[in-house]
């Protein structure tokens, strides 16, 4: 047997494949020695499985790791974040990661945020925010948007300049205020003030005001439906939700679910990344305001919020508009360890997808998922948790269908195979964006320190954040525990 | 270019786009083994809800056909006898259509008024046991739903439809010459109101579901679904049953109430429709409508009318009676069976008969923007083919790509498009000078001038940058494609084409033997314009390959064309039929007629344009190249009016529309068309004496029909037509022969050669030669029992 097994002990346990392909011309010559054969095999590779889970540092590339990351409680919109403008809210999320982490200011290279509906005075909300907090003028900043995926992308940005070289230190976080957003005039009428501005005799002026009309006063709201779809989110979840027939039932049992186990982690104190946010003029808000664990039956009261009357997704089975911000401090191994610090996770593989807006618009984990995974040389067995974006229950069961369908894999995604579906006791198990909230360009951060917590908390090694995000794109991480 | 704007009655034809492409077939069914198992119906229960599927064997539509009628009435009274089924749900198993329709060939077999009428009744009664229905009916639409589908449809009592592109309801029995025979007069006046339902009947066009949702027309939409564990048609058409299976529950409960709100204006037009006087008004308002559009020369939409006014005034019981007599009369009428001809005869241009080509076209070049050739492009773009449109100046260019643009920027206005569509349409198009990237292209469209050196010109620099395997269409209305095709190297180069030789595919070399060298160069004769017209004539030499034909017919498809394939020659077919008429129209002129009254002659006739317009929308200068190109080729026969009338104009600068003078003046937003008085000294030059003894009104209508008809004739003596349904459908679609005639061949079987003949002859002692009947014409006069179609 040792002369069998030898030859592959070096390789990594990725190539299990591999390695069953060429057991097989072996098993052929003598079936009676070759069953002992193959059970020896598998046992040996369980013991290399287990015993050293390999590490996904890869050669000549630097080690980024976490060392910490916070974010402000998320509240349902308009509530006591009512009166803030969007930099406030990045602001205390940028000073609770400095009071977490005691990072001195002029260390930090870089600044990046992620935001969705921009409020236009502060378009470069990352450079305000910073400016507020009191880092150093000197460091720069700016603001990336990606939709549901905006602070997924401000960290992988974060981790593209570390891993080349250009920066040891990045703060990389996201904000949304969806209290309050830019409403503006209709096009008509600013291109009637914009005249006017230019006008230059008075009666040009007359004769530019004679052309207004009163419907120019209708104000234009920011979009809430896909540009290139002119369909709601909510519209194409319901109609995702059809497709893969998941009933009105499993919705309200999964947001159910949600929010249970948010409850249960917020009772335990397990969401250790929230910091207090003493707001201006009100209380000092210390947990999140939107996990309301409910009962099923209240749920099948709802009526449907997009498809009317008969759509399965409500009010309850939907993430809901919040406010809130996060930040985390990202920085090169070496870095970290010669400031001192312990950090919590690295941050390795990610992947980006995309797919048709229409159609598939929430689909983004079930296509990137497999492919972080095999980026990563991992499997499914191999993730411990899992932190998923819940933006509806039906996008979320309408992934799992798809991720547990051959006929979608191979129809869909050019896979032989399905993806697998994650095992649900590993899955969001501190609750998610349906209870605890979504502000749009902050979830990311929240979803990496929650995979990141949960491995330190519950002992694993690997944990896979994924999210959808408007646009029909999609994202996934692998963070890795950063050994104790 | 000959160039026939579509107008009125002409365009009416695209609502039988729809209809075709749903790939409608109307087949005959054996009836034999539906009476053993039910073959086009079967149902199953849900709870208490009994789902009806419909799905006709063998064919992609489901139609009306006597079997699907036994069958459906067969199980609806299961249905109602049963007393477990409480409410049931009516729904096609076909992925784009719920019914499309009642079985034309059911009608066509039907030898007496009698019979048709019958027909009518015994639908009538199936749907009104529909709406008597104790237990609610959910129909359930997806696709295609029109005529007696929609008649169907609106007898149920809850109507859900998917708001699919395809799903499209309508009453389009006008179109073929007939109206809604199984109640719809009746039923949709009340559904939708009278103004709203006159509109539909009137003009048969189809309204997508959304507009029906708004309309009243269905009570609930449903949207379309992505993939999912299945593919999407398929889970559609299943969230369409399942959800239709929770309202029809709904509805046999109460809990949900089949009537719906109507919006205030829809309130206000039914109180104003239910005082008398305003019903007359609005009656006599549509009649002098329809009067005025159709100039008498259709019966259905006056009997449509009268129906309705029947219906409304009498009762239903009187309603139903008149609707089912009026459908019997109408669809004996000669109009009714000149329509359905040229229904079916599109439906046979909607095939490819060469097969599916080698290789797809992908990439397209168009060379030339005019509006020819923009208006390719458009057709192109829009279908996702890759198109490259190039000119030789930035202007011509500059203009073309507009012209593009505007043109798929209205559809965004009339919400066929979304401005997001648009421009991902749109980025399909790329605007060049040079010829760069003409070396992936499958196939180049040359609508450059038409002028022999320079499309010999532009051949040759083609070629010298396509690959092999690229087809080169020549977009030209009267140049013979083997003269172009002259000085192309490619006969010889393309002979065993390489990609032929590689897949070793037959085809390729069946058509060696067959031709000798076959031959890359094809023609391709739009009709401006493009995004409106839908024929397409497709030229073929002798020389030209089977896979180029077919590759040339499957691109003329994709573009939505309805076509035609020809045999080389001068003029090919449609050009050479309009020449002989044009002649005549000038020297009509000559004889002193008034172009507007010539005009208001053949409009009358049912032409959509009148012939002096068509001389001016066409242009003057194309006229005078074409009539001396083809009277050059075919003498005297193409004789009559003295072509120095068009060469004068042309010197003058009246060049039509284009030019904003021709026989008209043509003004920018201005819609009166005033005659241009300084034709005055032209036609006073060129002034002929009339002959009285042809010259009544009648005679000048005939004498450019005839002339017409026999040149069409000839053709198909000749060869160039293959067959009298192409010779219809270019004639009624190219060149606007009046569709209620049918086309030249129907008009000659339904009018009576003999007849047309013994105008020709008449005609011919007056001014000889060129009224002489062809032979073939003078063969179906002598023996009465020939048709064109049997």
């Amino acid at each position: 047997m040792t002369i069998l097994t030898y030859p592959f002990k070096n390789l990594p346990t990725a190539s299990k494949w591999a390695l069953r392909f060429s057991i097989r011309p072996l098993s052929c010559s003598s079936q009676l020695r070759a069953a002992p054969v193959v059970f020896v095999f598998k046992l040996y590779l369980k013991a290399v499985q287990t015993k050293t889970k390999k590490t996904l540092a890869k050669p000549n590339i630097r080690n980024v790791v976490v060392v910490d990351g916070v974010r402000t409680p998320f509240l349902l919109s308009g509530t006591s974040y009512k009166d803030l403008m969007p930099h406030d809210l990045a602001r205390a999320a940028l000073t609770g990661l400095l009071h977490r982490t005691s990072v001195p200011k002029e260390v930090v290279d870089y600044i990046i945020f992620g935001t969705v509906i921009q409020e236009v005075k502060t378009s470069n909300v990352a450079r305000e925010a910073a400016l507020g907090a009191g880092f150093s003028d000197k460091t720069p900043a700016h603001t990336v948007t990606m939709a549901c995926i905006s602070a997924n992308q401000a960290m992988t940005t974060g981790v593209g300049l570390i891993a080349s070289g250009q920066c040891d230190v990045i703060v990389a976080g996201g904000v949304e205020l969806m209290s309050d957003v830019p409403i503006r005039h209709s096009r008509k009428m600013r291109k009637l003030m914009l005249d006017l501005n230019k006008a230059k005799s008075m009666g040009q002026r007359l004769s530019l005001i004679s052309k207004f009309r009163f419907n120019f006063l209708a104000p234009e709201l920011p979009a809430v439906s896909e540009f290139s779809t002119s369909e709601t989110m909510g519209h194409s979840a319901d109609r995702l939700a059809a497709a893969f027939a998941v009933s009105r039932l499993e919705q309200d049992e999964y947001a159910l679910r949600s929010h249970s186990l948010a409850k249960k982690a917020q009772d335990e104190g397990l969401l250790s990344d929230v910091v207090p946010f003493k707001v201006p003029g009100k209380d000092t808000v210390t947990k999140d305001n939107g996990i309301r664990p409910s009962s099923l039956e209240q749920m099948a009261k709802l009526k449907p919020a997009f498809i009317k009357p008969y759509g399965t997704v409500t009010a309850a089975n939907s993430s809901f508009l919040t406010d809130g911000a996060s930040a985390m401090l990202i920085m090169a191994e070496e870095k970290a360890l010669a400031m001192g610090y312990k950090p919590k996770a690295y941050l390795r593989d990610f992947m980006y997808v995309s797919q048709d807006p229409k159609d598939q618009l929430l689909l983004g984990p079930t296509y990137a998922t497999p492919k972080v995974l095999e980026k990563a040389g991992l499997t499914m067995n191999d993730i411990d948790a899992f932190e998923f974006h819940e933006a509806f229950s039906g996008q979320i069961l309408a992934n799992f269908k798809a991720m547990d369908s051959d006929w979608f894999a191979e129809n869909y995604m050019g896979r032989k195979t399905k993806v697998g579906l994650p095992p649900l006791e590993k899955f969001n198990n501190w609750g998610g964006s349906l209870s605890l909230g979504h502000p749009f360009g902050a979830t990311g951060c929240r979803l990496v320190m929650a995979a990141a917590n949960r491995l330190r908390k519950e002992g694993g090694q690997y944990g896979l954040v994924a999210a959808c995000a408007a646009g029909g794109q999609g994202h996934a991480m692998i963070v890795e525990a950063y050994p104790k | 270019m000959v160039a026939c704007r579509a107008i009125g009655i002409l365009s009416r034809f695209s609502a039988f786009r729809i209809l075709r492409s749903r790939g409608y077939i109307c087949r005959n069914f054996t009836g034999s083994s539906a009476l053993l198992t039910r073959t086009h119906i079967n149902y199953g229960v849900k709870g208490d809800v009994a789902v009806v599927r419909i799905n006709s064997p063998n064919s992609k539509v489901n139609t009306l056909s006597k079997e699907l009628h036994s069958e459906f009435s067969e199980v609806m009274n299961e249905i109602w006898a049963s007393d477990q089924i409480r409410s049931a749900v009516l729904i096609s198993s076909k992925p784009g259509c719920f019914i499309a329709g009642a079985d034309i060939n059911m009608l066509a077999a039907c030898k007496t008024l009698q019979e048709v009428t019958q027909l009518s009744q015994e639908a009538q009664r199936i749907v009104e046991k529909l709406e008597k229905s104790t237990k609610p009916i959910v129909a359930a639409i997806n696709g295609s739903c029109l005529g007696g589908g929609l008649e169907v449809a609106i007898s149920c009592q809850y109507r859900i439809a998917t708001k699919d592109r395809k799903t499209v309801l309508g009453t389009p029995e006008v179109l073929l010459g007939a109206l809604p025979g199984a109640g719809g007069t009746q039923r949709l006046p009340k559904m939708v109101g009278v103004p709203a339902a006159l509109d539909m009947m009137l003009t048969g066009r189809s309204i997508r579901a959304d507009r029906a949702k708004k309309m009243g027309l269905v009570d609930q939409l449903v949207e379309p679904l992505g993939p999912g564990l299945k593919p999407p048609e398929e889970r559609t058409i299943e969230y369409l049953e399942e959800v239709a299976i929770t309202f029809a529950k709904g509805l046999a409960d109460k809990k949900i109430s089949p009537k719906r709100d109507k919006g205030l204006v829809e309130k206000l037009t039914a109180y104003a429709m239910t005082i008398p006087f305003v019903r007359q008004q609005v009656y006599k308002k549509v009649e002098e409508k329809v009067r005025k559009q159709t100039k008498g020369l259709y019966p259905a939409p006056l009997k449509i009318i009268d129906v309705v006014k029947t219906g409304i005034e009498q009762g239903s019981d009187a309603g139903y009676l008149c609707e089912s007599q009026k459908f019997g009369e109408l669809v004996m009428t000669k109009e009714s069976k000149a329509l359905m001809g040229l229904y079916h005869g599109q439906v046979l241009c909607k095939k490819n008969k060469f097969g599916a080509p080698q290789k797809d076209v992908k990439h397209l070049a168009i060379l030339g923007a005019g509006l020819m050739g923009a208006g390719i492009a458009q057709v192109s773009v829009d279908k996702g083919l890759k198109t490259i449109l190039k000119d030789a100046t930035l202007t011509a260019l500059d203009r073309g790509q507009q012209q593009v643009f505007k043109g798929l920027n209205d559809k965004v206005k009339k919400k066929a498009l979304t401005s997001f569509e648009r421009d991902s349409i749109f980025s399909n198009l790329t605007g060049q000078l040079d010829y760069q990237g003409f070396e992936k292209a499958d196939m180049v469209i040359e609508a450059v001038f038409e002028d022999l050196s320079l499309k010999h010109r532009v051949l040759k620099e083609v070629e010298a940058v396509i690959p092999d395997h690229c087809i080169f269409a020549s977009n030209t209305s009267a140049l013979p494609i083997s003269e172009i095709a002259a000085v192309s190297k490619r006969p010889e180069k393309c002979f065993p084409s390489r990609e032929g030789m590689l897949s070793g595919s037959s085809p390729a070399f069946s058509d060696l033997l067959a031709f000798g060298s076959p031959c890359q160069v094809i023609g391709m004769h739009y009709f401006s314009p493009v995004d409106k017209m839908q024929l397409l004539e497709i030229i073929t030499t002798e020389k030209t390959s089977k896979d180029t034909s077919a590759s040339a017919v499957a691109v003329g498809l994709k573009q939505g064309k309805v076509i035609i394939v020809v045999k080389d020659g001068p003029g090919f077919y449609t050009t050479r039929c309009l020449a002989p008429m044009m002649s005549e129209v000038i020297r009509i002129l000559q004889e002193g007629v008034d172009p507007k009254k010539l005009d208001s002659l053949t409009t009358s006739f049912g032409f959509p344009v009148g012939a002096a317009t068509l001389v001016d929308e066409v242009g003057v200068d194309v006229a005078k190249h074409v009539a001396e190109d083809l009277g050059k080729v075919f003498g005297e026969r193409f004789g009559g009016g003295n072509p120095e009338l068009l060469t004068q104009m042309v010197s003058k600068g009246f060049l039509g529309r284009k030019s904003g003078k021709g026989f008209y003046i043509y003004q920018e937003g201005v819609k009166r068309k005033d005659l241009n008085s300084d034709m005055d000294s032209i036609l006073a030059s060129l002034k002929l004496p009339p002959k009285s003894e042809v010259s009544s009104d009648e005679d000048i209508q005939f004498r450019l029909v005839t002339r017409f008809v026999n040149e069409a004739v000839m053709c198909l003596q000749e060869g160039i037509l293959a067959t009298p349904a192409e010779g219809d459908i270019g004639a009624v679609f190219g060149l606007g022969f009046p569709p209620c005639l049918g086309g030249p061949f129907r008009f000659v079987d339904l009018y009576g050669a003999q007849k047309i003949v013994d105008r020709l002859k008449k005609y011919e002692a007056a001014y000889g030669k060129q009224f002489t009947p062809c032979q073939l014409l003078a063969d179906h006069a002598n023996s009465p029992n020939k048709k064109f179609y049997q």
